[in-house]
């Protein structure tokens, strides 16, 4: 119990004296992930967009195909990364392998079709509303998903903090592609899974704690956000 | 952009045959069923009939938002009637029942529009804008989120939106349904004086006084075909058809 305790107290210790450790560790996690996630949104909200105003043959697979893509077991994504990137792979010559960029690789695999498909889906129903309207004062379907993005700005917000929360809490991919090596790709969740089992809780608490707060602040964040468009009635 | 001399380049505008089904379903019974008549220049044109008549559907294919199944819309232009074009569907506009405004402040929407049609200066975009900021009385909500205005309000500014870069025809299906007196007139003032300075309006309505107040001329729709058309004074006093008969008077003819 005491151990508990200890374990505890040294997290919040670690914390508030910013060990370095620790922080190194944050800081990449911000670093593989903000990246990740900004390289996903460019990918998946313009493939949302364009999938919300464009009808063709092949759609209706399309948008089943990147439902199933969301749901992606992680480590199955790490597995096939790995096997690219691997020495003996088709891409192996970037050595790439067990670098921060092949986490970011693994992310945005993860990550794009969350976006693509909730991107889609919110900007499909402002379409919806749109189309005849759009269409009568002359506007073409590019103009059309440019005008989407901008008028579903405060729902795409949410979809990319929803995107980045999943990021932040990922584990499975990135470990396998990123090895977790110290001072290179260890970053918070796979920090956390390694030393726990090794048994130095107080890291892990300490990291623990931090993914929280950041899981919370951006919960708050879609919240503020959802509160402020229903306000102005762009909900 | 702006000028309104091609106006009468447009009219008469023929409509020969026309028809649309959608799909499969109700091959037999098309939504709007060998429609055939001709819509002049001058005066205001009311589209009326009974419910699920086809009047929104013909409004959309005279606008272009919807393609016919068969027959032909042509428009008067260079000495000889031709298909509907992209720079002749530019020259129009239309405004819908429920008003469909973009998430963006009331100015934002109007300065939308102008980008569209590709007035990108931005003392011709104020200038444009503060007038028609005017017209609809909105000096006061022009930064306000045009969803958050009053149902009169937002059917007014989707007036002004149309009308802001003077369209040869403007399409209005009900505009004034569900808007209380004070705003119907407002928007029927806007008609009268859009109408006056060279826009030709066909408007759908199911208000007889309004018909009575506005329009010129009736074309009256039943189960996807045109029954008659006629001045509207006269076809009010006298309709002709057994359909028109039964709107006019009220009297309830039940289907054999
Ligand atoms: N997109 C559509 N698909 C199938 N049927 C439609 C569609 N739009 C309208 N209809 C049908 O066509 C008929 C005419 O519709 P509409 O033109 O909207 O009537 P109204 O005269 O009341 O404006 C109605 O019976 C309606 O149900
Ligand atoms: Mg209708």
């Amino acid at each position: 119990m005491s151990d508990i305790t200890d374990a505890i107290v040294n997290a919040f210790y670690l914390i508030i004296t910013a060990d370095r450790d620790l922080v190194e560790i944050v800081i990449l996690s911000l670093q593989v992930n903000l990246l990740a996630i900004f390289i996903s949104c460019a990918i998946g909200l313009s493939l949302g967009a364009l999938l919300a105003v464009y009808r063709f043959r092949g759609r209706t697979i399309t948008l089943i195909a990147l439902s199933a893509l969301m749901g992606l077991p992680p480590v199955v994504v790490g597995l096939i990364v790995y096997m690219f990137l691997s020495n003996s792979g088709p891409l192996g010559v970037l050595g790439l392998l067990y670098t921060p960029t092949a986490m970011v690789i693994a992310q945005v695999i993860l990550i794009t079709p969350i976006i693509a498909a909730l991107t889609r889906q919110t900007l499909e129903a402002i379409y919806e509303e749109y189309k005849e309207q759009l269409k009568s004062l002359g506007v073409g379907k590019l103009g059309m998903a440019a005008t989407l993005l901008w008028d579903g700005r405060y729902q795409l917000i949410t979809v990319i903090l929803v995107g980045f929360g999943r990021a932040l809490s990922e584990v499975g991919a990135v470990m396998i592609v990123g090895g977790n090596i110290n001072h290179v790709t260890r970053i918070m969740t796979t920090a956390i899974a390694l030393e726990t089992s090794k048994g130095n809780l107080s890291l892990a608490l300490g990291l623990g704690i931090i993914l929280i707060i950041l899981s919370f602040i951006v919960n708050g964040l879609v919240h503020a956000i959802n509160l402020t468009a229903e306000r102005y009635a762009y909900a | 952009m702006l000028n309104s001399a091609q106006v009468t380049n447009l009219f008469p505008l023929k409509v020969e045959n026309l028809s649309l089904n959608f799909g499969g379903r109700n091959k037999s019974q098309p939504l709007i069923n060998g429609m055939s008549f001709t819509i002049n220049q001058s005066g205001i044109t009311a589209i009326m009939g009974p419910n699920g008549a086809g009047k929104s559907l013909t409004l959309r294919l005279l606008h272009g938002l919807l393609i016919p199944t068969s027959g032909k819309i042509s428009w008067y232009q260079k000495g000889e009637n031709s298909e509907q074009t992209k720079a002749m569907q530019n020259q129009q506009a239309m405004v819908f029942q429920k008003p469909v405004l973009l998430r963006r402040s009331v100015t934002e929407n109007l300065r939308y529009t102008l980008r569209v049609k590709n007035i990108t200066d931005k003392n011709e975009q104020q200038k444009l804008i503060d007038e028609a900021l005017e017209k609809a009385g909105l000096e006061d909500q022009a930064k306000n989120p045009a969803r958050r205005l009053s149902g009169g309000e937002q059917q007014k500014l989707a007036m002004v939106r149309a009308l802001m870069t003077r369209p040869a025809i403007l399409f209005l299906d009900e505009p004034t349904a569900s808007l209380d007196p004070n705003a119907t007139k407002a928007i029927e003032d806007m008609v009268l004086s859009a109408s006056e300075a060279g826009t030709k309006i066909i408007i759908v309505t199911h208000d007889i006084g309004q018909a009575n107040r506005i329009t010129d001329e009736i074309i009256f729709l039943n189960k996807g075909q045109m029954t008659e058309q006629a001045p509207t004074k006269t076809l009010i006093e006298a309709p002709q058809s057994k359909a028109a008969r039964q709107y006019f008077r009220g009297e309830i003819v039940l289907d054999d």
